[in-house]
């Protein structure tokens, strides 16, 4: 029998590899009588999901723009490099 | 293929900074690293010298600032000191969360995703805040994974560690993360 701690290890190794056969039996085994790991479990997986959607709103709000005064400095420093070859 | 020009690049920082911009801060999360990264990916457009006109520029500009953003993440995680809990990946120094006899010893509390648009926003606060007090390097492999989406042969190539260090340290980011939004996160 997994303890919490083996199974909460098996949990986030979950979300970055394909578990094996008996590590996931084990581990729903586990799941089956243990809330504690179940909560975790679906805590850790609302974080990746979370994480993933507030990077997709940055990418999308379009109020988020280079500031000018970034373009400005950028495109002297092109045009500088241009003129100098590489 | 086109020779790359000024004028190039030029339109590129006009048409495409804005977008580089936001797809750099929505994965490094500072403004002015995100600022260096469009710059440094136009740089490296013109030194390129060729576009090949097979994709379009946006695509082919994100494709060097993906770049770009792991060769910085890389740099980050080689520059940060080991410091001494750290530096034990085989310790994972999870004592506190458990018992001896490996059953939690602190149980997780509750708390639940948010529901609605309003609940999302504060709980976007919480979390970069969050994010932001995990210790550095787990900060950062932790954003290489979540939100670059980087896969675990990636990282361990990019940051030289191995497997099963990488995933130790996944867990340890996990677990403080999940410990700061519980703390933090008022659910109600």
């Amino acid at each position: 029998m997994l303890s919490c701690k083996q199974a909460s290890q098996l949990l986030s190794q979950s979300l970055d590899r394909g578990l094996l056969r008996r590590e996931r039996i084990g581990l729903v085994f586990h799941l089956m009588l243990c809330s504690m790991c179940r909560r975790f479990g679906r805590q850790i997986e609302a974080m990746r999901k979370m994480v993933r959607r507030l990077r997709q709103q940055i990418e999308q709000d379009e109020a988020v723009r280079l500031p000018a005064e970034a373009q400005q400095r950028i495109a002297h420093v092109l045009a500088t490099r241009h003129m100098h070859g590489k | 293929m086109t020779i790359v020009n000024v004028q190039h690049t030029h339109q590129w920082l006009v048409e495409h900074g804005d977008y580089l911009y936001r797809y750099a801060l929505a994965r490094v999360r500072d403004t002015h690293q995100a600022e260096d990264l469009v710059q440094e990916t136009l740089i490296a457009a013109i030194q390129n010298n060729s576009y090949a006109g097979k994709s379009a520029p946006r695509t082919w500009l994100t494709g060097i600032l993906k770049h770009k953003i792991i060769d910085l993440m890389r740099r980050q995680v080689r520059e940060q000191p080991l410091d001494h809990e750290e530096a034990l990946p085989d310790e994972p120094g999870m004592d506190e969360f458990f018992a001896d006899d490996g059953h939690w010893d602190e149980k997780p509390g509750f708390w639940s995703p948010p529901e609605d648009e309003l609940e999302q926003k504060q709980f976007f606060v919480i979390l970069q805040q969050c994010m932001d007090r995990l210790p550095k390097k787990l900060a950062q492999i932790f954003l290489m994974r979540e939100v670059h989406e980087s896969d675990n042969e990636e990282i361990c190539k990019e940051l030289e560690i191995s497997t099963t260090n990488a995933w130790v340290m996944l867990y340890r980011a996990r677990m403080g993360l999940r410990k700061c939004l519980e703390l933090n996160w008022l659910d109600k």
